[in-house]
């Protein structure tokens, strides 16, 4: 199963060398490959799974609960400027 | 020009009035101070889990019951997979295959032609963050931005149209019919200018008599329902200016321009629409009972045609008043409960149509907190049918300052000496007063100009400072200066 691992690999937005590249297209060709499997069964009166687990309408009330930490949460931007994260210009 | 017709569909986008976002507990605020409503879910830490805010669950059913929709049995979330700063998770949370709701409608008017334009689906997902652009005033030519999480995570409700809209004017007719219907049933503050509802349109023109439609591009950027219709104009003329010219249109994204009213497209390469959805596998489906749906129903209340046709019918107001009052759900309610403790709802309603919205207007207020309450309006009412006040004094005097707070009604008449004048005797003798002191207009009557009675109206009404019946004044001068 041949797969593009350029475009795969640049909607996940990582940098492969030729190497990786090489590995991860032989590797995601497999799992493919393996998926392609189930196309051989008939599975027209099977409705698709969504979930692995039967349980349904988990839900929470509608309250406010207030983080108590919210600065271990700023923490992890590089750079905060006026209590904002800093990101690098989006458009060139 | 060409004989096309033009074919629009909206995706509107509704902030739901929760009190906490979609999947966590911080609050959903607008306007509060940068990243202080964040919290590990909706900034997408490691190993966080997001629960269902139940309450949007039951706004966007309640939603789609008031806009004839089905409600699906099952719904499932999804994951849609892009990168952009003002997504935390590098994924949003929305829905893809099994929406909560389809096929519904909504019933529009346009130059009194009613038509109903189809609703696609109602699903809900989360809002993205707000970005600060610094170096320039936009995106454009900044030189990096900041990203804010407060609205990031809080739930969001998009409503697809079918592509049934056939003019710029059924699109915004059809937008503000949505705006208002959101608004009535509480789900949504509705305001295009405050991002709280938002639309993208899709548009594209085919011969009269294709089948097939005609490559569509995608406005968005449009801040009013004014502009939804200006934008939507903009674009239909460029389309048939490309056609007719013998060119063709590129499926793009474009965004319109308040000060050029005109749309302009982006580079589309930068926007691979590769989605990768798949089911979110955090959140299991909803699958919501008939009881719960049913308990919902209940809370839909009479939605705002029904109402217009209650009041026209029942009320016996005229359709432009009906319509004015019911598009504002506040004035409606007010109206109604006015009628509880005076029951003249056509006088009601002209005081709200008339003296009250300009009143209103003139000290720069809005009905929506207005101070005024139905039991003070009803009273005010009365005592100008029992002739205490008179309705000039109640509308220059008394409506103000119960616009500005004051509660008693009673307390201002005391105060500024308002009692409408009922002694007979008092009025006569100040009509004879002003008729002593104007023996030029008496004159004048006498020959048979009798137009000059209302100046000798408006001199007793000025000199009871209002608080005469200009009726009994009438009457009163008449027999005066017979005399
Ligand atoms: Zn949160």
């Amino acid at each position: 199963m041949e797969i593009n691992i350029e475009h795969v690999a640049h909607l996940a937005r990582l940098g492969l060398s030729d190497e990786e590249k090489k590995t991860f297209s032989k590797q995601l060709g497999n799992i493919l490959q393996y998926a392609e499997n189930l196309n051989k069964l008939d599975i027209s009166d099977i409705s698709p799974t969504s979930h692995a687990i039967l349980m349904e309408n988990v839900m929470r009330d509608d309250k406010v609960e207030k983080c108590q930490d919210i600065e271990s949460i700023m923490k992890n931007g590089p750079e905060i400027e006026e209590n904002m994260f800093k990101v690098p210009r989006i458009m060139e | 020009m060409s004989k096309h017709e033009t074919i629009i569909g909206l995706e509107v986008h509704a902030q739901l009035k929760t009190s906490s976002k979609m999947f966590c507990g911080c609050a959903n605020n607008f306007g509060d101070p940068p990243n202080t409503n964040i919290c590990p879910v909706c900034t997408g830490q490691p190993g966080t889990l997001p629960v269902i805010n139940k309450k949007a669950i039951e706004l966007a059913i309640k939603t789609a019951l008031a806009t004839n929709c089905k409600i699906n049995e099952r719904s499932v979330f999804a994951r849609k997979n892009y990168f952009y700063p003002d997504l935390p998770k590098d994924f949003q949370i929305s829905q893809f295959d099994l929406p909560l709701a389809e096929h519904g409608f909504l019933e529009i008017e346009v130059d009194g032609n009613k038509k109903r334009i189809g609703i696609t689906r109602i699903h809900l997902e989360e809002d993205a963050g707000k970005l600060v652009h610094k170096g320039a005033d936009r995106i454009m030519g900044s030189d990096y931005s900041l990203a804010d999480y407060n609205r990031a995570a809080t739930p969001l409700m998009e409503i697809v149209s079918e592509p049934d809209i056939r003019t710029p004017e059924e699109a915004k007719a059809y937008m503000e019919k949505l705006a208002h219907l959101l608004e009535y049933i509480g789900v949504c503050d509705a305001k295009m200018e405050e991002g709280s509802l938002r639309c993208d349109a899709n548009i594209s023109i085919r011969p009269v008599g294709q089948k097939e439609f005609g490559t569509k591009t995608e406005i968005k950027n449009m801040n009013s329902f004014k502009a939804v219709m200006k934008a939507l104009k903009a674009e239909e003329l460029r389309h048939r200016e490309v056609i007719d010219e013998g060119g063709t249109i590129i499926q793009e994204t474009r965004f319109y321009s308040e000060e050029t009213e005109k749309t302009k497209g982006m580079r589309t390469k930068e926007f691979s629409h590769d989605y990768r959805y798949f089911p979110e596998p955090d959140l299991v489906p909803i699958a919501p009972t008939k009881e719960w749906i049913e308990e919902i129903r209940k809370t839909v209340g009479e939605l705002p045609d029904k109402k217009e046709n209650r009041f026209i019918k029942d009320y016996g107001i005229s359709e432009t008043d009906a319509f004015f009052i019911v598009s504002n759900s506040k004035m409606a309610t007010f109206l109604e409960e006015t009628t509880k403790s005076y029951n003249n709802p056509k006088a009601i309603a002209n005081w709200l149509v008339g003296e009250i919205t300009a009143c209103l207007k003139e000290s720069k207020m809005t009905f929506d907190n207005i101070a005024l309450s139905p039991n003070q309006l009803a009273e005010m009412l009365a005592l100008i049918d029992n002739g205490v006040l008179s309705r000039k004094v109640a509308k220059e005097i008394v409506l103000p300052e119960l616009l500005k707070g004051s509660n008693s009604i009673q307390g201002i008449i005391k105060e500024k000496g308002l009692t409408q004048i009922s002694d007979e005797g008092e009025l006569v003798s100040i009509a004879q007063d002003i008729i002593r002191n104007n023996p030029k207009q008496v004159e004048q009557f006498k020959s048979g100009k009798e137009a000059v009675l209302m100046f000798f109206v408006g001199q007793v009404m000025k000199a009871t400072k209002g608080r005469a019946n200009p009726d009994a004044v009438q009457k009163i001068l008449k027999e005066a200066l017979k005399k």
